[in-house]
């Protein structure tokens, strides 16, 4: 990809990025103490944000099918899908991990990068350990690939792609 | 429930959705921000470009909301030890697992992957004992 189309891309990417953030910001998400309120199911509790869930999903889930009905994104030469498909320990360790440092700080990645650019002191020390945290995984995983190979495989809830194209 | 806010909780989902939706029309890629994120770091990534790019997008939003209304800057926020750890927690929890709370929460739930539902189920779990213990120890009600 050269010239106009590179920029293209690049603005697309720019521009998801921003509507993401801006969703993040009308949402609420960006406020750790309105996501806290939203996991005190036993004190509180403010339900909002299980309403993000369910705008986010409705609209994800309606316009997820046609889009990939189409031969191939606008930028990219084929559809990237998830490249893993067991429920593993792997899977429910690190979701268990990420849940407590979510109820803990009130903080998930999308709003810790969109709070540290806002300013706020204590998401720029958040987003900087999330960072670190992530290299441990990367190193852990260059050091000892997956045994099975399982980033060959495609997920099958993926598989509208893939049954649509030969 | 007095801070409860369906209109925008709903209103900024929507653009959550649409965003994941673009991504995929645009670069056919799953919104998942804490892989985008943790990407960049990868020194054998071959997409860098495209993830500062998302990345800038998700900090223009932070100066935006900056701007357009000061009051969206965290209030109240924990120590900074605790953002610390959180970030550790969050950081090292979402590589582990694949996926975050846009990962697995918005685009997995959407195509109704089993592997993001557990996920989903799992970390809603351990957020909110977490936050459920949280209060205990502060001996709050």
């Amino acid at each position: 990809m050269t010239g106009p189309s590179l920029v293209r891309s690049r603005a697309a990417a720019l521009f998801s990025g921003l509507l993401l953030g801006a969703g993040l910001v009308v949402a609420g998400m960006t406020s750790p103490a309105k996501v806290t309120g939203f996991l005190d199911i036993l004190g509180h509790w403010d339900p909002s944000l299980a309403l993000v869930m369910v705008g986010a999903i409705g609209v994800h889930a309606l316009l997820l099918r046609p889009i990939l009905r189409r031969p191939r994104p606008l930028f990219e030469a084929t559809f990237q899908p998830p490249n893993r498909t067991r429920v593993d320990g792997r899977l429910v360790l690190g979701a268990a991990v990420f849940g407590v440092g979510w109820g803990l700080g009130g903080v998930c990645p999308g709003p810790g990068i969109v709070d540290a650019a806002s300013g706020s002191l204590y998401a720029v020390v958040f987003t900087a350990a999330m960072a670190l945290g992530t290299l441990g995984v990367l190193v852990e995983r260059r050091v000892r690939p997956d045994p099975r190979g399982e980033s060959l495989d495609r997920d099958p809830s993926f598989a509208g792609e893939s049954a649509l194209r030969p | 429930m007095e801070h409860f806010t369906p209109v925008t909780a709903l209103a900024g989902g929507a653009l959550i959705g649409l965003s994941a939706s673009l991504l995929m029309l645009f670069h056919g890629r799953v919104a998942g921000i804490s892989g985008i994120f943790a990407g960049i770091f990868d020194p054998w990534t071959e997409d860098r470009s495209f993830r500062l790019y998302f990345i800038a997008g998700l900090l223009l939003a932070g100066v935006g909301a900056r701007l357009v209304y000061p009051s969206t800057l965290p209030a109240g926020t924990p120590g900074l030890a605790v953002g610390a750890v959180a970030g550790l927690l969050v950081g090292f929890g979402t590589r582990l697992g694949s996926g975050c709370t846009s990962g697995h929460g918005v685009c997995g739930l959407s195509r109704l992957s089993v592997r993001s539902l557990v996920a989903t189920l799992t970390f809603m779990a351990t957020a909110m004992l977490t936050v459920t213990l949280l209060r205990a120890l502060r001996g709050g009600s």
